[in-house]
């Protein structure tokens, strides 16, 4: 075999591997720098970076389904809605409890549902998707029904508030370098490791000592717990929370962002928050048809790059054409 | 003391009886062995044994503790460590890892220790590390540690499964058709790891199709048919009993050596 081909293929790899990470770092300091409607976008693609993170974590690790994670976003949004708007708590003790809110339910939906094999837990999570937009929708009382709560504050802490832009674009993107952080902790360590497994087979997972069950309701939490933080923060940049606002569309964005940035890998989910925001945008020029190019790129990015957009390194170190290096390099997994 | 005790095992799947009130001892000594035709119950026994499968009729005594009806992980946790017939692996984890994952009832940390890096955590996941490598280098797989471990070949998937039953430091260890799938070489290799993994002692009870490699390793030989235990000895014994003759001439397999 000759050498040259392998070296140049690896070095596009790699070059391959971190670009589209690289870029969307460049675009969020670009949206820092630039400001206006751009900063908006970008804000949005990184608190869906965070939901995203949480979603990777159950079903790119763990290899589970849940269209329901809306509702985990819900739980979080509403409780800082609700406990500073309305209560005048500060933002963190609000958002910690939103959090332990959306972890409780998680475990009450996930503890049942993930001891069974099947599509038991996706049904569930679908209901319970419904079951909280009612609740939104209906408790009057404490949400306004459809009205929303307005006039929620900044995030901050004391008397220090993230009100411009860019602070809240700089916030935002430290707290998704913190999830994305925590999301490689997780992914390598025995607890990581464990929830990958089972993904992979929950027999051999089983026969190694993996309580599979208590692992997927841990990996369900896990996920849950992001979402819900990525609610809190989308309530508090935008002030305003309505039921429709984590509605199933943040279910089928999130899965989309999953699948086009790269399911299972660490910079995925973050590189298909901003493909899939700035996508649109791209197209727009385009007018009547910008919908039907934007589902065609999405289509041809699905074929093309079936890892994901993070993963396009690996998937031409495993062209045919290329021989399998005897060692292959580090992180070379989808 | 014995290892392992099997008493009247029995399992129905309807009218179907694929285990018939099996009984046998595993010493603690050596390396024993289950053969028999296909479809001897052989797959359906281990499944009991590693609590898989829950028995119709009978008890599994592991170490003088009954653990008929634990589930799997529990009694992994007690040291009975199974592989399957059809290799299983984690094929989103990398060969190191997949030893790894082995490790997972000899260590402990948890979701906190992932996020907290503490350093008894650190200390412990360098043991693991270690002791991967270890083990991947003595199933011969060390060049390949970082390899996808879905881009193996079949052979070397097989003594990845067996490098990571061992992280797990096993009591017993069960093998379901270790060899199945390799080639003549690998065989070779295999026959002598499971007498190093014998000699270092674990106990090994493993089920084979390839009569050479039970007869050059196993001590003692356990012979199912139709669901039965029809013969039970060491291998001298087990090749010249007239009903084994009989129930592998009955079908296709000889017991040639
Ligand atoms: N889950 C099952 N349901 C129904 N029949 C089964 C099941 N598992 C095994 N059997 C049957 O039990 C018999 C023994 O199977 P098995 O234990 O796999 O044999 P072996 O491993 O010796 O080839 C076979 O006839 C097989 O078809
Ligand atoms: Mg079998």
């Amino acid at each position: 075999m000759p050498t040259l081909p392998t070296t140049i293929s690896t070095n596009a790899g790699l070059l391959l591997r971190y670009l589209p990470a690289v870029l969307a770092v460049g675009l969020i300091a670009y949206a820092i720098v630039a400001g206006g409607h751009f900063v908006t976008l970008a804000g949005f693609a990184l608190i869906y970076a965070v939901f995203v993170t949480g979603l990777n974590i159950f079903m790119g690790y763990a290899g589970q389904a849940s269209f329901g994670q809306n509702a985990f976003a819900a739980i979080g949004g509403y409780a800082s809605a609700v406990l500073t708007a309305t209560y005048g708590w500060p933002p963190i003790p609000a958002l910690i409890v939103g959090a332990a809110g959306a972890a409780l339910c998680a475990v009450v939906i996930g503890y049942p549902t993930l001891r069974l094999r099947g599509h038991y837990l996706a049904m569930a999570t679908l209901a319970i998707g419904l079951i909280v937009y009612e609740v939104t929708v209906q408790w009057q009382s404490v949400t306004q029904g459809y009205m929303g709560i307005s006039g929620i504050p900044p995030l901050g802490i004391g008397s220090w508030e993230v009100t411009s832009d860019r602070a809240q674009l700089i916030m935002l993107s430290i707290v998704v370098t913190l999830c994305m952080a925590s999301a490689w902790l997780i992914r390598n360590s025995r607890f990581g490791r464990a929830i990958v497994a089972l993904s992979g087979s929950e027999d051999a997972a089983r026969a190694l000592g993996v309580d599979v069950a208590r692992y997927k309701l841990a990996a369900f939490v896990v996920s849950a717990v992001y979402a819900s933080l990525a609610g809190s923060l989308f309530v508090h940049i935008v002030g305003f929370v309505s039921p429709e606002v984590f509605g199933m569309h943040m279910v089928i964005l999130g899965f989309t962002m999953l699948y086009v940035g790269g399911i299972g890998t660490i910079t995925g989910p973050l590189v298909g928050a901003i493909v899939i925001n700035l996508l649109p945008e791209t197209f727009r020029g385009l007018k009547d048809y910008q919908d039907l190019v934007y589902g065609a790129a999405l289509i041809l990015l699905l074929i093309y790059a079936p890892g994901g957009l993070a993963s396009l390194g690996n998937a031409l170190k495993r062209r045919p054409s290329t021989p399998i290096p005897a060692t292959a390099p580090k992180g070379a997994r989808p | 003391m014995n290892r392992l005790g099997v008493h009247a095992l029995t399992r129905r799947f309807g009218g179907l009886v694929a285990n018939d009130s099996i009984s046998f001892d595993v010493p603690v000594e050596g390396i024993s062995a289950v053969i028999g035709p296909n479809g001897a119950g052989k797959t359906t026994l281990f499944s009991m044994i590693s609590g898989f499968l829950e028995p119709s009729e009978g008890r599994v005594v592991f170490e003088g503790e009954d653990v008929t009806g634990v589930a799997p992980e529990r009694i992994a946790a007690r040291g009975l460590v199974r592989t399957f017939q059809l290799a299983q692996l984690f094929q989103n984890l990398t060969v190191l890892e997949n030893v790894k994952v082995g490790r997972h009832i000899r260590t402990k940390a948890g979701l906190w220790a992932a996020l907290a890096r503490p350093a008894w955590a650190r200390r412990e996941e360098a043991e693991t590390e270690r002791r991967a490598r270890e083990l991947i280098a003595f199933v011969g797989l060390g060049d390949q540690a970082d390899a996808r471990a879905a881009a193996l070949p079949y052979g070397q998937q097989r003594l990845l499964e067996i490098a990571r039953a061992l992280a797990a430091e096993p009591k017993l260890l069960l093998l379901d058709e270790p060899a199945a799938g390799l080639n003549h070489d690998e065989t070779e290799r295999l026959s002598g790891i499971i007498r190093r993994i014998a000699a270092q002692g674990t106990t090994v009870l493993l089920i084979e199709h390839d009569m050479k490699l039970v007869m050059n390793t196993a001590d003692r030989i356990v012979v199912l048919n139709f669901g039965r235990k029809i013969a039970e000895g060491t291998p001298t014994e087990v090749q010249g009993n007239p009903q084994v003759i009989e129930a592998y001439l009955g079908g296709v397999e000889t017991p040639h050596v």
